[in-house]
């Protein structure tokens, strides 16, 4: 078809002549997941809180390692057991040039947990009482004792009482209530298109070096990296494993990696005494094996963690040994990862009075997480050469999620082995601890993760006391206890951290986070 | 949808007219008058023979999870397994799998998603076809009506949607692409048989006294096949490509044992990286296998339909 | 006319009950998106409050029967996700999947007719030949795998056009759109081929049919016996009378290019309702797909009447309202 051929060619032709780079101070950003909203406590997700983040701050913002930095609060401190005083940063203005006072504090925090038709609000901010002492001082108490004050706060970002009251999601997706103290404010927002901002001459702080950031989500992976590569991006989130090692050698590519806050792990059914996706050999009901501590030791041990880490995930991972890397507050300093150990593993198994094995089907989500099918497939080829003949059933992570908390008879978790991950938002190990492995309780808030209705006591009271003790270096001791005990007794089953891997046009720098972060903040050159 | 508009020609050869030959004999050797048409025949022969055989030759099975190593994952055409030394000639996928035994298996779950449903369609279609055309009046009335909404809804829609309740698997796979499918099948034959049942050897039939049943079996339905038989050959193309593209848009089959489209889907991540034979192989094996049905389809359309006769 | 009318919009609201409540019933049945949008740190009473702010907890015909009475006001729902009225989470990303549409059916014509005519008219020539290979490959290449190798050539491989998304947009007589901006243009070359690919082969392929037949017809016999020139009968007898078929077809054709574009805007990142859609199925974000559906629906039932009315003016023979053969 050569005339088809001379037309394209001509229509490139003209396309490249008229082809124009971008301004050396405009940043273009491509994201992985779109935010929902540019109403900051409409949908307490990654994606929302990583972009609003440009515009909007918080009293006590995360570093990069998720260590509690001063953000509009200078200091914060705890007065008694139950109420904590912030020190709020003078002189920092709104976008529209009016005062940032208590009276925002207050006013955001009646809000936070309030947003009508919200699917995920910021209940953090319920069931705290904040109190306004002067222009520059809060007070914020609770009914019993509560430590983890500072880390709540610092999820809940600030927005303007003037502009805010009685403004609806819709006013801060069109604009109008968007307005933030920020180092940027909101150009646009286009949904399914692109989120522009613009720098905020007027910030408090460091003066970001982009004048305009544009922000626009693809969602494929392939499809980033060819926008990276192709020039239409400067800088992507999320790069895909299977393209790392490519962009390693590629000159006009810098990439920056952080271990992430996120563990994959397996859970197996700790509660019920027959689990419906565990089946002897020949198919027959057998009791379920998953509650033998020697059956799931061989699980653990048939995994090879370094297997998965250099060959599925293609190094851009780290074999985990408990649920947050060794850097976060309250982790065990004990914990080693597991050695795979095939032989041990089928010694094991026999031992539990299974020596040819049983049959187990992995349930678990689709396009959750990194390569998660891949993960379960190298596990099910793992497990399967230690005898326990693995099947896999990948869902769709709506039909998943609902399946695995609340899809078996009577509303109790359906399936018998998942493969689910997990990041502690909080950037500590409580916020692992309480919702994984804590006994599911609904009135205590307790367990509400909990998919293999894990339940030991000992971790429950170490829990419970660390919950009740302000001294950091105490709490830290008690949770990694916890650890300890959960882990020994594999209530969870840790495969591996995830790590972040940001890609940047040459000469571009990013600080890479563990909370998953993108921020045109940390972007320089 | 497709191709498939332009070929109901609801008139048939007028049998007989050469005597010498029969029909059969005729129209097989103006099919292979078109080379093109007789090189894609064979090689859908090809295609078809190795995917049936397929266990019985593949090096590996590829759904059988201790056969396939992860340590063996991503490996280029040519590697070799570390242990065995057997050789991947096509190379290995991202869990591992020996892409050539896949590709194998592959076909055969895109041909047999493709001709189960499309035989299914057929004979639902083909049914409800030839009763709306015997039974006439509101019964036609109502079946034409629900083909014609049928019809005017997007396919890949309505297969979307059905997928995304259903679940994922081979028997929701097929269920979705048979709703899709059985309305070009009912149109046809309806159209059809409308022109046959008012010829006079069904007449004929009738005054014979021929219950009704034997005479839509017997009589009218052979003389729909040749159309019906270019609708198949389109919609069995159609219907591969449709289940291709619902693995892509990850709604499709299950991941652990995949189809064409599905390998070509896991392979599109690789493909920037330079692993270009995940995605590339197995997107070549289902170019050609959609290429010569409609290949094959064309020509039988050409020759079966008298109106373009040069 | 008008009952032959009101007759088509009662099988549309027919179509839209049966469907809406099949969609209503299947995503309930799949999962609930509670569990999908709530921060994992949230508690079970926190997970229940979302719940019932969803309106989730209800019985399903009672939702049903909710989202009835509204649809009756013109209120599909709030999304799930955006928090926004769904109608206008999809209007918003209309105008992108339109404009995309518009430019695949352009392409079509312009590339598809030439080529048919040529094919119709030198039916052994191996230019012809080619060409109906060619388009045979077209309708074989899956949509998906073509729309990865454009991004690799064009974009990665030769730099020449941007990979994914959709360029400035302008505004003129009142339509936003990209397709006035040159920034617009080249965003919307390549997912704009790989949407038309199908319709090109599809063109050529009635052109080449219509031509066949056309010239073999006694008023060309007669056109050429006048003496006409070759170029005259080709370009205004011969034309004139495939047009007809190919613009008729390719009308009907837009709501299923719409459709697909659910696979295009995929790959290529484009902001239409195409990709919200699936989206949506992957976040079960009931109103939006529910609303989607309704509106590509409504979206056949004009085009469809649209066609039926032209035709009927067009040809005295084609009388509305009788059963279609």
């Amino acid at each position: 078809m050569p005339f088809v051929r001379t037309t394209l060619v001509a229509i490139a032709i003209a396309a490249f002549g008229l082809f124009s780079p971008a301004l050396a101070q405009d940043l273009r950003i491509g994201l992985s997941a779109e935010p929902t909203a540019m109403d900051p406590h409409y949908h307490n997700l990654t994606p929302n809180n990583s972009l609003l983040s440009h515009v909007f701050e918080r009293l006590i913002e995360n570093d990069e390692k998720q260590n509690l930095i001063p953000g509009l609060a200078e200091s914060w401190k705890a007065i008694n057991d139950t109420t904590w005083e912030f020190k709020l940063r003078k002189g920092v203005k709104w976008h529209d040039g009016s005062p940032f006072t208590a009276d925002d504090v207050v006013f955001t925090f009646a809000r936070a947990g309030n947003v009508p038709n919200s699917p995920s609000p910021f209940i953090v901010a319920k069931g705290k009482t904040v109190t306004k002492i002067d222009d520059h001082t809060v007070h914020m108490s609770t009914a019993a004792v509560y430590p983890l004050m500072p880390n709540d706060v610092a999820t809940i970002m600030i927005v303007s009482k003037k502009n805010a009251d009685g403004a609806s999601t819709p006013d801060f997706n069109s604009g109008k209530a968007a307005i933030g103290t920020g180092a940027f404010k909101l150009v646009k927002f286009t949904p399914g298109d692109r989120i522009e901002v613009t720098r905020n001459d007027d910030y408090w702080g460091a003066k970001p070096k982009w004048k305009t950031v544009t922000f626009r989500p693809i969602k494929a992976g392939p499809a980033r990296v060819a926008a990276l590569l192709a020039g239409d991006v400067d800088m992507i989130e999320d790069t895909p494993t299977a393209d790392i090692e490519r962009l390693k050698t590629e000159p006009k590519v810098e990439l920056s990696q952080e271990v992430s806050n996120r563990i994959i792990y397996f859970f197996v059914d700790h509660s019920r005494d027959v689990t419906p996706f565990a089946k002897g050999k020949d198919g027959a009901e057998i009791k379920n094996p998953l509650k033998d501590l020697r059956v799931r030791k061989a699980m653990s041990k048939a995994l090879n963690r370094d297997v998965m880490v250099s060959r599925v995930m293609e190094g851009v991972a780290i074999p985990a040994s408990q649920f947050l890397p060794d850097h976060y507050f309250g982790v065990s300093k004990k914990l080693k990862v597991e050695k795979y150990d095939l032989e041990g593993a089928k010694k094991l198994l026999s031992e539990a009075g299974f020596p040819n094995g049983f049959k187990l089907t992995l349930h678990g989500p689709n396009g959750r997480y990194i390569n998660d099918v891949k993960i379960a497939e190298a596990t099910a080829q793992m497990l399967t050469r230690a005898g326990i003949e693995t099947a896999i059933e990948m869902l769709p992570p709506g039909n998943f999620f609902t399946r695995a908390s609340q899809g078996g008879p009577g509303g109790v978790p359906e399936f018998s082995f998942i493969l689910v991950g997990w990041g502690s938002g909080t950037g500590e190990n409580s916020g692992a601890l309480r919702p994984l492995v804590a006994t599911f309780d609904k009135d205590k808030g307790q367990g509400a993760s909990n998919r293999g209705r894990y339940s030991n006591p000992k971790v429950d009271q170490l829990i419970d006391e660390a919950m009740k003790t302000v001294d950091d270096g105490k709490r830290a001791e008690l949770l990694g206890q916890a650890t300890d005990v959960a882990i020994e007794d594999l209530a969870i089953i840790p495969s591996h951290y995830q790590v972040n891997t940001w890609a940047a046009r040459k000469g571009l720098k990013y600080k890479a986070r563990s909370d998953e972060n993108t921020l045109a903040m940390g972007v320089t050159e | 949808m497709t191709i498939a508009d332009d070929i109901v020609a609801p008139e048939t050869p007028e049998a007989g007219a050469i005597a010498v030959e029969t029909p059969l004999r005729r129209f097989l050797s103006e099919f292979f008058e078109n080379r093109l048409a007789t090189l894609a025949l064979v090689t859908l022969a090809i295609i078809v023979v190795l995917a049936v055989i397929a266990p019985w030759i593949v090096p590996q099975n590829p759904y059988d999870l201790a056969q396939v190593d992860v340590l063996d994952s991503r490996l280029p055409p040519g590697e070799k397994n570390a242990v065995t030394g057997y050789t991947y000639w096509l190379g290995t996928d991202g869990a591992g799998r020996d892409l050539l035994s896949a590709m194998l298996y592959g076909v055969r779950i895109s041909l047999a998603v493709g001709v189960l449903s499309g035989l299914i369609a057929m004979a639902i279609g083909a049914s409800v076809g030839l009763l709306a055309a015997y039974a006439g009046g509101r019964v036609e009335g109502f079946i034409m009506r629900v083909v014609d909404l049928q019809l005017s809804f997007p396919a890949i829609l309505l297969a979307l949607m059905l997928i995304a309740i259903l679940g994922k698997g081979i028997d929701k796979i097929i269920i979705a692409l048979v709703t899709v499918q059985w309305a070009y099948y009912a149109r046809t034959v309806r159209a059809n048989a409308l022109v046959e049942s008012r010829k006079e050897y069904v007449e004929a039939a009738r005054c014979l006294g021929l219950s009704h049943a034997r005479i839509m079996a017997r009589h009218i339905m052979p003389n729909c096949l040749p159309p019906l038989i270019v609708v198949a050959t389109v919609q069995t193309a159609h219907a591969i490509a449709l289940e291709a593209t619902l693995s892509f848009l990850g709604v499709g089959l299950p991941q652990t044992e995949p189809s064409l489209g599905l390998l070509i889907s896991n392979g599109f991540e690789y493909m920037l990286s330079g692993k270009y034979w995940i995605s590339f192989f197995p997107g070549i094996v289902l170019l050609v296998t959609i290429m010569t049905i409609n290949l094959v389809g064309d020509q039988l359309r050409d020759t079966l339909n008298p109106r373009l006769k040069r | 006319m008008t009952a032959f009318i009101i007759r088509r919009l009662m099988q549309s609201v027919l179509v839209v009950v049966v469907m809406s409540l099949i969609v209503f019933c299947g995503v309930h049945l799949v999962g609930d998106p509670v569990y999908l949008l709530i921060n994992p740190q949230a508690d079970q009473k926190d997970i229940e409050a979302a719940i019932r702010a969803l309106g989730l907890d209800r019985p399903i015909w009672e939702q049903y029967l909710y989202f009835v009475g509204g649809a009756l006001r013109g209120d599909l729902g709030n999304s799930f996700i955006f928090g926004e009225p769904a109608l206008k989470v999809i209007v918003q990303r209309m105008p992108a999947t339109l404009e995309l549409a518009f430019a695949a059916i352009a392409m079509a014509i312009v590339l598809g007719i030439p080529l048919g005519l040529y094919a119709g008219l030198y039916p052994t020539s191996p230019v012809s030949r080619g060409i109906m290979a060619t388009s045979i490959l077209g309708f074989s290449l899956p949509t998906f795998w073509v729309g990865l190798m454009l991004i690799m050539v064009f974009a990665v491989m030769l730099g020449w056009l941007p990979s994914t998304g959709r360029g400035q947009t302008a505004t003129f007589l009142g339509i936003t759109t990209s397709l006035f901006t040159l920034d617009g243009l080249k965003h919307m070359l390549l997912p704009a081929l790989n949407l038309a690919l199908l319709k090109i082969s599809l063109v050529i392929r009635l052109t080449r049919a219509g031509a066949r037949e056309a010239i073999h017809q006694d008023y060309i016999k007669f056109a050429r016996a006048k003496g006409l020139s070759n170029r005259r009968v080709i370009g205004v007898h011969l034309l004139k009378n495939i047009l007809i078929p190919v613009v008729t077809v390719l009308g009907l054709e837009f709501g299923n290019l719409v459709a697909f574009s659910v696979v295009t805007e995929t790959i290529f990142a484009w902001p239409g309702m195409g990709r919200l859609l699936i989206g949506s199925i992957q976040s079960l974000d009931r109103p939006v797909i529910v609303a989607y559906l309704i509106i590509i629906v409504l979206m056949f039932v004009v085009i469809n009447l649209l066609v039926d009315i032209l035709y009927s003016i067009l040809d005295p023979r084609v009388r509305l309202g009788e059963q279609s053969a």
